[in-house]
């Protein structure tokens, strides 16, 4: 069969079915501002594919990347060592697709995978029942904010100050649709975390609580103290975790008294990959399995009494209950799963703890070296791998001059918080097992040149 | 007492203003195996044709709706142990809710057992 392309008199009379005079009509509704009205000014109509790649080499050569650089930065996203055999694995056939299986019990060495995923899952956020994951931690956030309402029946969120500001943004959007009352402010740059306050806030209409742990601004809040206070309540909390493997050094949430765990799985396996394709975690406790969204893989055994595995409790799920499922998640982040999981079970228990242990070392020493700055002053008074430093100045720009100088030194909070003036002097570094003690050496002396 | 039926397949048997409501034996039979039943907590405010309570089976999950408006005085605790209690006694201990009737006027509209039946019949 040949492909035959559209002619004049086939658009002309598909057109005339609808009644459009033009093709470039049926964009009515885009401004026209927003349209473009010619060829991209200064790109080339075409070149041969020799020319394109070297100009694009030539672009990315002008890139400071991750692995080139002492590396500090984080805020939700963090740069750990991925062994080589995670990427040899995930790049076999059997296993190679980003997308969750639509006739999921033919293929038993996926969902074999995906029970693992969500065994680790439950166990590494201390909760009875784990899915098979979601796109990432800010939407996994919204669904736990969501299904906290399906389950209190309530309408009032109360978010705790140290929650990813892009987490917030992704939670105050979606609850445009649900009209939930959404109750957050930025943090201040201080130690304490606003527990007291947090607390004080929760009512009996309070649906839900969402407390990050680590926060934002690797801060440790006091989960167990939240937890009772919101349950007083009738309330639920809902934990984000950004760094998992901060969970092999502190306690877990769901052990703190969580109700629903959520997270970013990116650290373990995935990379960091430009922003995404990121995993999202997401655990909860059993009596609430029927009102958490996404797939959710189970053991059971095939008809010759084998042990098997089966795609279970779809009818919460949208192929099956329409517009009455819990999340219009039909799916999982398949591959980043099993880059989490492969990544995961070659560290072991053991592994992920001796690798939490190493981050905090790093960043004990980090935070040390940098409070001894004139001009630096720690903020934290507890963190894992991150924390925040408060510098005379602008952070932004000091982060833009030392990149200058070739030390990539963190997240200036002014990026995530640009109408906070306040927080313009703060400065988040995150440091993990990738970081050296040399590159440690590098930050303290290019800050030290900068604020002498 | 009496026992009414709807066309959406619930039961409702009547005393005074206090009603009890399930789903009928044909209900389930359509369903087929229950893994879960959710019902409404006492004190639940229903109007007539809301939402009440929910069934699944192992392949699908279906609304029951309320025949009547009312206040519900108690769920039905043992379904959520044991939700094959619908499919062995649909019209007896597989009860869902009870509840008080806001107003038996709605009863008017309800299927008397042998109009059921015949409605029934006519689905074949």
């Amino acid at each position: 069969m040949r492909y035959l392309p559209l002619t004049d008199t086939d658009r002309t009379a598909m057109l005339g079915v609808i009644g459009a005079p033009s093709v470039d009509a049926l964009f009515s509704d885009v401004p026209e501002a927003a349209r473009l009205g010619g060829p991209i000014e200064g790109l080339a109509s075409h070149a041969s594919e020799l020319a394109v790649e070297r100009h694009m080499t030539r672009l990315a050569a002008k890139n400071l990347s991750a692995g080139e650089a002492p590396f500090f930065l984080g805020a939700g996203a963090y740069r750990h060592h991925i062994p080589a055999s995670v990427d040899h694995l995930i790049q076999r056939g059997e296993f190679l697709t980003a997308y969750t299986p639509y006739q999921p019990e033919i293929a038993q060495g996926t969902l074999q995978t995906l029970f693992e995923f969500q065994s680790q899952v439950a166990r590494l956020l201390g909760c009875d029942v784990a899915n098979a994951s979601m796109y990432d931690g800010s939407t996994a956030s919204w669904e736990a904010v969501v299904m906290a309402r399906r389950i209190t029946k309530r309408g009032r969120v109360l978010i705790a100050d140290g929650l990813h500001p892009h987490y917030v943004s992704t939670i105050t959007t979606m609850a445009r649709f649900t009209r939930d009352a959404i109750q957050y402010a930025a943090p201040r740059l201080e130690a304490g975390c606003g527990e007291e306050a947090l607390i004080a806030a929760i009512d009996g209409e309070t649906s839900c609580v969402v407390v990050q742990y680590p926060d934002i601004l690797g801060r440790l809040p006091d989960l167990a103290a939240i937890a009772e206070a919101a349950h007083a309540n009738g309330a639920l909390l809902v934990a984000v975790v950004t760094e998992p493997v901060a969970l092999g050094a502190i306690r877990s949430p769901g052990e703190l008294g969580a109700d629903i765990v959520v997270g970013e799985g990116q650290s373990l396996g995935v990379g960091l990959q430009f922003g995404g394709p990121y995993l999202g975690l997401f655990a909860t406790r059993e009596k609430f399995v029927r009102q958490m969204p996404g797939r959710l893989c189970g053991e059971t055994v095939d008809a010759a009494g084998k042990r098997s595995f089966v795609l279970t409790l779809s009818t919460r799920e949208q192929h099956i209950r329409r517009e009455k499922a819990t999340s219009n998640i039909c799916t999982n982040s398949g591959l980043c799963a099993l880059a989490f999981t492969i990544h995961l079970t070659l560290l072991g228990e053991k592994g992920l703890r001796a690798l939490a242990a190493e981050n905090h070392r790093l960043a004990c020493l980090a935070a040390d070296k940098l409070a001894a700055i004139p001009g630096v002053e720690l903020v934290n008074r507890s963190f894992f791998n991150e924390f925040a430093v408060r510098i005379e100045g602008d952070a932004r720009q000091i982060v833009r001059d030392l990149a200058a100088k070739g030390v990539l030194a963190g997240v200036g909070l002014g990026r995530l918080y640009p109408d906070q003036p306040e927080l313009a002097g703060g400065l988040l570094v995150a440091v993990t097992e990738t970081t050296t003690e040399d590159d440690i050496n590098a930050l303290v002396a290019g800050l030290q040149e900068l604020l002498a | 007492m009496a026992r009414y039926f709807t066309e959406e397949h619930e039961w409702i048997e009547v005393e005074g203003d206090t009603a009890t409501i399930g789903i009928t034996e044909f209900a389930q039979s359509q369903l087929g195996d229950l893994v879960f039943v959710e019902v409404p907590t006492a004190g639940t405010e229903l109007t007539k044709g809301a939402e009440a309570a929910v069934v699944e089976s192992v392949k699908a999950a279906s609304d029951v709706y309320s025949p009547v408006s009312g206040t519900v005085t108690e769920g039905n605790s043992a379904l959520e142990d044991d939700p094959s209690l619908v499919n062995s006694a649909a019209e007896g201990e597989g009860w869902f809710y009870k509840l008080t009737i806001a107003d038996t006027g709605e009863l008017d509209g309800l299927m008397d057992e042998a109009a059921y039946k015949e409605f029934v019949a006519g689905l074949d």
